[in-house]
């Protein structure tokens, strides 16, 4: 029943605003992916294109093998059997929940009352409540119906358009593991929109990064997390810190000394990039930083943020031998983010000592 | 009623039901009821169940015996076999003709969309009589029930593309793109997923479109087709007040209210507004592709027939006349006695209907919701009634064939229009803002006028407006109650006209028609802007 999804070259114009300039990518089967960029960067536009809701100007859409649309010349929405779960769930008014899930289903279905039943048991909702109205169900019941309703047509690919993005926290992180286990059970290739990266991150297989109506990158989320394409994509899936560094033999010397990188072979001039959390400050005697030969800095701002507390560091150049490497940003003066556990975290003004775990990201080119 | 009633018919229906179907929260706190607000609000309203106390009085005075031999007699089976044949085939062919016209203006890429939006919208500053002379005078064989089913449903059919139109716009194309990847296709998804959506839009829309084929008299008497209506009127011009007149208003009243109550029971009590937050992406146009040529032929077909028969007939009269039709001491007067009219009653109105909507928005309770109800579902019953009613009543009263009389009666017909122009306005000042007055050292009576009254004046002027015009192009209650010597432009026309002086009665039309245009425009823009677009 899986297939897998295809696309290549996808354009879409919408008067002289380019909406998609070439977009290629392709979904395994049974994965789930999930597009991510911030408004405006396309994504919608290309899950309208797959649901055939819009038919692109240039570019092919394959699903399965089977051609799906080939620039204008597109096979309809209902002709290709692709669920599709919007924003807001756009249940039918009019209807009472029955009535929704059984909208894709004829009359004449065989077992059609049972189906329907084992639709609502399948995405948690109790079957009492198929006499109700949408207006009397909350937000997350209101979505799971709009997944019940998809799943009733047991499509091959299900698309959903920032379907948590309604609801609020605690709710949005239950519902978006329900619906990813629920669809991985059921081994169902799957897309999803967001805009949220945490939610992209933990719900897919593949992220997809869009902007300006281009795929920037697309990988396993952990490599796209450690290993992003420029810092634009970078800042998109989180924080991080971005440092100019001369390269050679797999070290880089920058800002914050000699800090290992992912990239033996590269010389010269270029950009790094750290995660906060690989940062580790270790609260020190003020007067430390003046002897010692590590790297050192000041913190200008604590953020409590609950579990973690986020601190922002102003480096303090030390006199050691390791301080005095020519680090070509002598000038850098941002305070750096850095993650520590709230319980440990040091006082505003207090002096700490900086090291890096792991290896930092360089950017290509 | 006139030819420009509105949306103030189809609330008009919906507010009783709605009334009765919610039960209101708790009367409100203050000593509100007590005072001269309310008051006011108990006074007007029990002045609008009058046409309602007149029938039930006369059916009580007649006795049985000779209101059964009244009623149930030949010609009133025929009547209202003319009446039922004339709703049942005109409003479902409005509603075909509308939710047609407005798919094709609102939803697909018909070329000059926006044009033909307003072309379908402006018949409506012809009066409904108006037409039907055009007519007579294209085609002159035109009578019965096919002509005045015709031209009905070309006097009345923007009344229910109006509210379609708008429902189509407002409607979340969201729902549309579900139900194709469930697998429907485009007929499917029109029928299974936009015409349910569209049912209230339909209901309201035919029910204004029945009441009014109800009411209507000039455009029936003009193309020799009998309705309960005319029937009234010539029975109470040859016998003047006797109870045949009244037996038969009392008919058209039980058929008024069975227009109503299916309407209510037709509009059911789902819920119709979109269910998810946040705002609704723009629906896409449906590419009409070879189709749009073949298209173009219903807006254009409709626009001939509604717009450009009326104005050929008035352009072809005018011409023919030449300048001896502009007599201008007969005009002058007439446009002076019409504005004044139009203008003594908007004010009455506009005022007797302050109480009952400030009571309504800011202390709703189960009486105020009541009293309401008495208010909107008088502006449902026909011009005739509400004058016979009122002859029954003053006839013995000094005020009897006076302006006063008239303008009562204007009081009654269109009070609903007011009502709601001015619930809207006063629903958007905040009672924080009256409070916040009071604080400052303001009495109730002078916070309402120096705030909320402020602040809905443009709803106020707006619903005036409205029931100016319906004044202006009202003709059976004024034919039924003016003073003698009273010559508005509906009656100099209706003189002229019925003495098949068409060339004469020219002038009249074409002021009329001027006169209705700005209005209709404010209708157009108004709609345009409740669908948020």
């Amino acid at each position: 029943m899986t297939t897998s999804l295809e696309l290549q070259a996808i354009h879409k114009h919408y008067g002289a605003v380019q909406a998609l300039g070439g977009v290629d990518l392709s979904v395994a089967p049974g994965s789930r992916t999930a597009i991510v960029g911030p408004s405006g960067s396309g994504k919608t536009t290309l899950l309208r294109i797959i649901a055939g809701f819009e038919a692109p100007d240039a570019g092919r859409v394959t699903l399965g093998g089977r051609q799906l649309a080939d620039g204008p010349e597109a096979v309809p929405a209902h002709e290709r059997g692709i669920g599709y779960v919007p924003q807001d769930g756009a249940l039918f008014p009019h209807l009472t929940i029955e009535g929704n899930v059984g909208f894709g289903l004829p009359r004449n279905t065989p077992k059609r009352a049972e189906r329907i039943a084992e639709l609502m048991d399948m995405v948690a909702l109790d079957s009492a409540m198929l006499a109700r109205r949408p207006h009397e169900l909350s937000g997350g019941q209101q979505q799971r119906v709009a997944l019940a309703r998809a799943l009733a047509q047991r499509p091959r690919l299900m698309l959903l358009d920032e379907p948590f993005s309604a609801l609020d926290t605690g709710l949005r992180a239950s519902t978006r593991k329900a619906v990813a286990q629920l669809l991985g059970a059921a081994g169902i290739t799957t897309i999803l929109v967001t805009h949220d990266q945490a939610e992209a991150l933990s719900f897919a297989d593949q992220v997809a990064v869009m902007r300006g109506g281009l795929l920037v990158q697309a990988g396993r989320p952990l490599d796209l997390y450690l290993r992003p394409r420029d810092a634009a994509v970078a800042g998109f899936l989180g924080d991080s810190i971005v440092l100019p560094a001369q390269l050679a033999g797999g070290w880089a010397d920058c800002a914050l000394g000699r800090v290992a990188v992912n990239d033996s072979g590269r010389r010269g001039a270029a950009q790094i990039m750290l995660r906060p959390e690989q940062l580790q400050v270790a609260e020190v005697p003020a007067e430390a930083a003046a002897h010692g030969d590590a790297c050192y800095g000041a913190v200008t701002d604590t953020d409590f943020g609950g579990s973690v507390c986020v601190l922002s560091v102003r480096l303090v150049r030390g006199t050691g031998p390791a301080a005095a490497a020519p680090a070509p940003s002598a000038a850098w003066d941002e305070p750096l983010l850095v993650h520590s556990a709230s319980m440990h975290a040091p006082a505003l003004g207090a002096m700490v000592r900086i090291t890096v775990a792991g290896q930092a990201h360089v950017f290509s080119a | 009623m006139s030819a420009l009633p509105l949306d103030a018919g189809a609330d008009a229906a919906l507010k009783p039901a709605v009334a009765v179907l919610l039960p209101a929260p708790a009367a409100g706190r203050s000593g509100w009821r007590l005072s001269w607000v309310g008051g006011a609000a108990l006074v007007v309203s029990l002045l609008a169940l009058l046409p309602l106390g007149f029938v039930l009085w006369v059916g009580i005075q007649t006795g049985w015996d000779t209101a059964s031999a009244l009623i149930f007699r030949p010609r009133v089976g025929e009547l209202l076999v003319n009446t039922a044949l004339l709703v049942l085939l005109t409003v479902p062919l409005c509603a075909v003709l509308a939710v047609a016209l407005a798919w094709l203006t609102e939803r697909s890429d018909l070329p000059g969309a926006r044009t033909w939006a307003w072309l379908l919208v402006a018949p409506l500053a012809v009066p409904a009589f108006v037409h039907s002379y055009a007519w007579m005078t294209v085609a002159p064989g035109l009578h019965g029930l096919t002509a005045g089913v015709v031209v009905s449903l070309i006097a009345y059919f923007p009344f229910l593309y109006l509210p379609v139109a708008a429902a189509l716009r407002r409607l979340d194309p969201g729902m549309e793109d579900s139900a194709a990847s469930l697998g429907l296709g485009p007929w499917a998804v029109f029928f299974r997923v936009v015409l349910p959506q569209l049912r209230l839009a339909v209901c309201g829309g035919s029910l204004l479109v029945g009441l009014h084929l109800l009411a209507e008299y000039g455009l029936y008497v003009m193309i020799r087709f009998d309705t309960f209506t005319t029937a009234i009127v010539d029975q109470f011009q040859s016998t003047y007040n006797g109870p045949a007149a009244n037996m038969l208003s009392g008919v058209l009243v039980v058929c008024c209210f069975a227009l109503l109550g299916l309407e209510a029971a037709a509009r059911g009590k789902e819920r119709y507004a979109r269910v998810g937050t946040g705002a609704a992406r723009m629906p896409l146009k449906r590419k009409l592709g070879r189709m749009a040529g073949l298209s173009l032929l219903l807006p254009a077909l409709l626009s001939v027939l509604a717009l450009g028969v009326p104005l050929f007939t008035l352009g072809r009269w005018l011409l023919a006349g030449g300048t001896a039709v502009w007599r201008f001491d007969e005009l002058g007067p007439s446009l002076v006695q019409t504005l004044g009219l139009a203008l003594a009653g908007a004010l009455l109105t506009t005022v007797a209907a302050v109480p009952m909507a400030w009571l309504s928005i800011r202390s709703p309770g189960r009486l105020q919701r009541v009293l309401e109800a008495c208010n909107y579902m008088v502006g449902s019953l026909p011009g005739v009634v509400v004058a016979l009613a009122l002859v029954t009543v003053t006839v013995r009263l000094p005020i009897y064939q006076t302006a006063i009389t008239v303008l009562l009666a204007y009081l009654l017909m269109f009070l609903p229009r007011a009502l709601i122009s001015l619930r809207a306005g006063i629903a958007q000042a905040p009672v924080e803002l009256e409070q916040a007055a009071r604080s400052l050292g303001r009495t109730p009576t002078q916070a309402l006028w120096a705030v909320t009254m402020r602040l809905a004046a443009p709803s106020a002027a707006a619903g005036a407006a409205l029931v100016g015009l319906g004044i202006t192009n009202e003709l059976t209650a004024t034919l039924m109650l003016a003073p003698n010597g009273t010559r508005t432009l509906a009656t100099s026309f209706w003189a002229y006209s019925s003495e098949i002086d068409y060339a004469a009665a020219a002038p009249y039309a074409l002021i009329m028609v001027l006169l209705s245009l700005p209005m209709t425009w404010l209708l157009y823009q108004q709609s345009k802007r409740t669908a948020g677009r």
